[in-house]
């Protein structure tokens, strides 16, 4: 069973000369990791920002088509928006941690949530804090601010602040992009360790980095979904010949 | 996750915050509302030659509005034509000649200037600048037109240079560095290249200056003299004046309420009104034209 | 040294001479009150009655009488502007009722203080019968204020980044939650400079007080917000022009106070805007 499927989903910005997604149709399996890879402008963050209906922020575009969760409509009218994003948590690009000290970070989405019990959230902070591998260099300091920790640090933040919702599926679109080899392997690390409890979709930043951790891959091209399958084998023997020239280096 | 209950708090801050934002739009019609219905009656016991007329004696009876609009002309158009100089010249030192050390005091003391209560600048005036008009040019009492013009441009001047540093800001470096790229010295090119592509900008620091100018109140009443006489002769820069606002202040403490004097001095009020809202909104649209286009001029 | 380098230097020095021209009686007006009014200051003159019609005694009424004034105009200037500034720059869309709104602020900015003196006489002081009062005259300095506190919050709030309210909202929080607890705190500094310059406007102004609760010899303090009080700059206006043998001390000390109330929010106010630039995380 798929934990988010997106049906013939078509998607344009205002304005925009051609769609930035075109007739997609996905399955995402859960407790497994996806990735969805291609040259850039590929439509792959719009589709991330479509399943936490992030992009709703956005003026003027326009959606046909279906995306969703666990097989509810995530469009459909009456749906609350705030609920869904806290059962689909997103890590960005860059690190951006919010104005604070770390502890203030990892249970911002559970205060907002109602959540005020101080024992309550001193658990969920160390719970995320280790699921995101970051505990251990920050236990001693969750009153510091945010803002003195290294860029990797910060990204694992992030990624610890997402999981203090226990979101059911996390996004991340281009988590590592920013960060040193080491911090990448960290974070790529945690994603392993999280695969087993919740449902991952990534954009990688790089064809190697995809190759290394994806489950299944999908390779995006000008909109439209190229191919889908299982990981070693769209990357070993893809199936359409402008995937293979993608993963070879003959263009993006 | 289908339709839980929207959270009622968030609604009602946002109902809240959207009736404070349409507040602004309410308030201005308010203001022009009252002005109407105090001041209107004017306008219909009075034929408008009569309120054209050349004397302004209420006491007479005579309600002859021209001294007082061109008392509060004169003073503003030589008020913005020794700013607004001035306030682009400084502008322009400011943001391009200026070196670091010296902006870290030049414009705090600018927003100081900003800040001086028209009252203590209209004593200063009064006390300082005055006796010194009178020795050096004569006038009887040293408060005349030039001395008003004197003390409203330097209230007109931080929003000149605040509208000509914006001006000069918003011509990308580009342009800058092109003219010096061609060999003009850093003079050459303020001069010709930058200024005049912020000309607009100048053309609403004048504006706004004047739309300021006009408006001011307190400092003019100190230094002008307050004669509601028509400044036509030649010598009328050194002589005493009345401006709109003046008449306002100065008379509305004594007339009855509901007589004509007091309609009067509203319908006055309308008149501020109205061009100080002609003034802005000439302003502004040129501000949104230029922002639509998105070019300089 | 060429002609054209000759020329610059000329210009350059043109253009410090009219910044000169500029500056210099800023600091002039600054020193001459403050040198010929310090003389006045005693603690008798900042915290004693007045009498004799005001040519002996302190000027504390009107010390009073403005501190009530600004506050009363904080008080009703501060949620309104702020509340239209978070609509403006938070949820409002390019429209033209959106378009109205600035334009309206444009107007409300420009409309002369006398004006707005009118308008507080017709609506406060007679329409809804408040009197003159220290309501009527922060209500109409509060509408005064207005612009500035609007225009400024909005700027602030603009300052934000974009980022923090697109993590907020990943998060599952509300517009008005993210704008809560994240937007509105850091753009605090630059509202509270904005309300203190807006303040020190409205503490400096007479045209809007004099029909709306200026009163000139009040030897009491106010007891409630329908009372009329004294102020300082009418108090000022009306010693140094319609009084006649006023010691120029008192007319001196009058402004050398109203001058220090006035430099002391500024000087607030940049500080405020000096040290939080300065620490901002972003």
């Amino acid at each position: 069973m798929s934990k988010v499927s997106i049906r013939d989903l078509t998607y344009s910005y205002a304005g925009a000369p051609s769609p930035s997604l075109s007739g997609v149709s996905l399955d995402l399996p859960v407790n497994a990791i996806t990735v969805l890879f291609g040259p850039a402008g590929g439509g792959k963050s719009t589709l991330l920002r479509l399943i936490n209906r992030l992009n709703d922020l956005v003026e003027g575009t326009s959606r046909r088509g279906q995306v969703l969760l666990d097989g509810e409509d995530l469009y459909a009218p009456g749906v609350d928006v705030t609920a869904l994003r806290r059962r689909v948590g997103m890590v960005f690009a860059l690190p951006l941690p919010l104005p604070g000290t770390i502890r203030d970070n990892v249970v911002y989405g559970p205060r907002l949530a109602g959540v005020r019990d101080r024992g309550r959230l001193a658990e969920i902070a160390e719970r995320s804090l280790r699921q995101a591998a970051l505990w251990e260099e920050v236990k001693d300091r969750l009153d510091a601010s945010a803002f003195s920790l290294s860029g990797g640090q910060q990204q694992r933040l992030c990624i610890a602040r997402s999981l203090s919702l226990e979101p059911e599926v996390l996004l991340l679109d281009e988590p590592t992009s920013g960060l040193d080899p080491i911090s990448t392997a960290k974070v790529e690390g945690s994603l392993f360790a999280l695969k087993e409890s919740y449902t991952i979709v990534m954009v990688p930043h790089s064809v190697q980095q995809a190759a290394r951790i994806a489950d299944r891959a999908a390779f995006f091209l000008g909109g439209e979904l190229i191919e889908f399958g299982e990981g070693q084998q769209v990357f070993t023997a893809p199936r359409e010949k402008r995937t293979e020239d993608y993963i070879t280096g003959r263009f993006g | 996750m289908k339709s839980s209950r929207p959270r009622w708090s968030d609604l009602a801050v946002e109902a809240l915050i959207r009736v404070l934002g349409f507040s602004t739009v309410g308030f201005v019609l308010l203001i022009f509302a009252f002005l109407l219905r105090e001041g209107l009656p004017v306008f219909f016991k009075l034929p408008a030659a009569a309120l054209l007329g050349k004397l302004w004696y209420p006491t007479f009876g005579k309600f002859g509005g021209l001294p007082l609009i061109l008392g509060s002309l004169l003073v503003t158009l030589l008020a913005v034509l020794i700013a607004l100089p001035l306030g682009v010249a400084t502008a322009v030192f400011v943001r391009e000649v200026a070196p670091r050390w010296a902006r870290e005091f030049l414009k705090p003391l600018i927003e100081v200037l900003a800040g001086i209560p028209s009252v203590v600048l209209g004593f200063f005036g009064m006390t300082m600048v005055a006796p010194l008009v009178r020795q050096w040019l004569g006038a009887p009492t040293g408060l005349t037109v030039f001395t008003g013009a004197l003390v409203l441009a330097y209230m007109s001047l931080p929003t000149i240079i605040s509208v000509a540093e914006d001006a000069l800001d918003a011509v990308p470096r580009s342009y800058r560095d092109a003219g010096l790229a061609m060999g003009a010295t850093r003079w050459q090119t303020t001069w010709r290249v930058v200024v005049p592509a912020g000309r607009s900008g100048v053309i609403i620091a004048g504006m706004l200056g004047m739309g300021r100018a006009i408006g001011e109140t307190m400092a003019v009443m100190m230094v002008t003299g307050n004669a509601a006489r028509l400044p036509l002769d030649a010598a009328a820069l050194f002589k005493p004046v009345r401006t709109m606002t003046a008449t306002i202040a100065a008379e509305m403490g004594e007339v009855a309420r509901g007589g004509i004097h007091y309609h009067a001095l509203f319908g006055i009020g309308i008149v501020l009104f109205v061009l100080t809202f002609l003034i802005n909104l000439a302003a502004a649209r040129v501000i949104f034209r230029r922002r639509r286009k998105g070019g300089l001029r | 040294m060429t002609a054209r380098l000759v020329v610059q230097r000329l210009g350059f020095l043109l253009l410090g001479l009219a910044a000169l021209i500029v500056i210099a009686p800023i600091l002039v007006v600054v020193a001459g009150i403050v040198v010929r009014g310090i003389g006045a200051i005693s603690w008798e003159f900042l915290a004693g009655m007045p009498r004799a019609g005001m040519k002996e005694g302190g000027i504390l009424p009107a010390i009073v009488g403005t501190l009530l004034l600004t506050l009363g105009t904080a008080v009703m200037a501060v949620p309104v502007g702020v509340g239209g500034a978070v609509y403006l720059s938070e949820y409002a869309r390019d429209t033209a009722f959106t378009r109205a709104i600035r334009l309206a602020i444009v107007n409300l900015a420009g409309i002369p203080s006398i004006v707005y003196g009118l308008f507080g006489l017709g609506m406060f002081v007679l329409f809804l019968r408040f009197g003159t009062s220290i309501l009527a005259g922060s209500l109409t300095l509060a509408i005064m204020t207005l612009p500035v506190v609007i225009s400024t919050s909005e700027e602030a709030l603009r300052a934000v980044p974009t980022e923090f309210r697109t993590v907020a909202a990943s998060l599952g929080g509300t517009r008005w939650q993210g704008i809560r607890t994240v937007v509105l705190p850091q753009a605090l500094p630059g509202i509270i400079t904005g309300v203190l310059l807006g303040l020190l406007r409205a503490a400096g102004e007479t045209a809007p007080i004099l029909f709306t609760v200026a009163a000139f010899y009040l030897p009491q303090l106010p007891h409630s917000p329908l009372d009329q009080t004294m102020a300082l700059p009418y108090h000022l206006y009306v010693i140094s022009t319609q009084v006649p043998g006023m010691p120029s001390g008192v007319q001196n000390g009058t402004a050398f106070v109203l001058l220090a109330l006035v430099l002391l929010l500024n000087f607030a106010a940049a500080w405020i805007r000096r040290h939080f630039r300065r620490r901002r995380p972003w």
